[in-house]
């Protein structure tokens, strides 16, 4: 297995561009390899705000300030910045505050490096355990439905909802 | 005893946060104002509890963020967090999330006294040679300033409201004890309003 599954860009500016159809204007992220693409359309785009944060938290923060002043955002991370976030989701719960996070997953199908294995075995639980509903995501032609669905239930409906980009679909990585 | 943090010198300290939080909030015009957990959160509710405040309950170290996800989706309107340094050393990288953005109409307002004083009055690291104005300093504010007194604060009130962004002002506030005065608690209420009156009438109806 060498790792990349095809065609990675093309669903990924797909997916941007439904983003951006759908309001959101502030994009924020730890970087991973699954979320290059959008990270440099973002980076990209001038009528979008490209925020890089320095741990994951900070971007739950983030999406409540931004809803306050009613913008649309969303937090791009790794499996392993879930756990970062844990004790600010109870801001969103709280709050009913609108979240929408899209996970690039480690640790899960195929994964070559065991020290991923805990945080992305535990993605699905904590977020389960803190009110977040979790839409796993296995195959390219998967991704625009879904992600069309969260942000249905984010921005219409109030609720946390976290996309989850599988290894399956990413490719697993050997280190 | 540990020599590292001198813990109780902010209880001679001149300026009571009350009064600072009085001084701050009377010149905010049309400034939406975010509050961090605990004591800023009754000092902003002591002046008046009003539906364009937003003051946590909760989230700790969230605070400056929440602030910053505001100021970039409302550019038009200035934007004021009040929070304690307890919060702000939680999250201390978000200042350098908040200078990579530049956001011209975020002012971060610490109010400093130097501890943990919802929890037993614990010292922070600002009670020893943590320097918050020289972090938010070095990690690219462009407004820089702090207060420890009457003068001090006089000139930073016209940097909190009018200085560009983003503003990190540090005001050391007397470390003592006050009466409580709370906000209303639900999370789902405070955003309702909060929305309500910056947005209008379909800000609820998502």
């Amino acid at each position: 297995m060498n790792g990349e599954a095809p065609n990675t860009a093309d669903w990924q500016d797909a997916l941007y561009d439904l983003l951006r159809q759908n309001g959101v204007t502030q994009f924020a992220y730890v970087p991973d390899a699954g979320h290059a693409r959008l990270i440099d359309r973002s980076l990209a785009d001038n009528g979008a705000h490209s925020v890089p944060l320095t741990t994951e938290e900070e971007g739950v923060a983030l999406l409540a300030g931004a809803d306050l002043g009613g913008a649309r955002a969303v937090l791009l991370m790794q499996s392993s910045g879930v756990g970062n976030c844990v004790n600010l989701l109870s801001l969103m719960k709280g709050g009913r505050f609108p979240l929408l996070t899209i996970v690039s997953m480690r640790g899960d199908f195929g994964e070559g490096n065991p020290w991923q294995y805990p945080m992305g075995q535990a993605v699905e639980p904590v977020l389960a355990a803190m009110g977040v509903i979790c839409l796993r995501i296995e195959r390219p032609e998967e991704v625009l439905p879904t992600a069309g669905a969260a942000l249905t239930m984010a921005f219409q409906s109030g609720q946390a909802v976290a996309v989850l980009l599988t290894q399956k679909l990413l490719g697993a990585k050997k280190f | 005893m540990s020599d590292v943090l001198q813990a109780g010198r902010s209880r001679a300290y001149p300026l009571p946060r009350r009064e600072v939080a009085k001084a701050l909030l009377a010149g905010r015009g049309e400034a939406l104002v975010v509050a961090g957990l605990g004591a800023t959160n009754w000092d902003i509710s002591a002046v008046g509890d009003r539906a364009d405040n937003f003051p946590l309950w909760g989230a700790m170290g969230g605070a400056a963020m929440l602030g910053l996800g505001l100021a970039l989706a409302q550019p038009g309107r200035r934007v004021l967090v009040l929070t304690g340094d307890g919060d702000l050393l939680m999250g201390l990288g978000s200042l350098a999330t908040i200078a990579t953005q530049r956001p011209d109409n975020l002012a971060l307002v610490a109010i400093d006294n130097e501890s943990y004083a919802e929890t037993g009055m614990q010292a922070t690291a600002t009670a020893g040679v943590v320097d918050l104005p020289g972090i938010a300093r070095a990690a690219g504010f462009a407004t820089v300033d702090s207060a420890v007194d009457e003068a001090g604060l006089a000139r930073v009130l016209p940097l909190v409201h009018g200085g560009a962004g983003p503003v990190f002002i540090a005001i050391k506030v007397r470390l003592e004890s006050l009466p409580l005065v709370m906000p209303p608690k639900d999370g789902a209420y405070l955003k309702d309003r909060f929305r309500l009156a910056l947005l209008g009438p379909g800000a609820v109806a998502a």
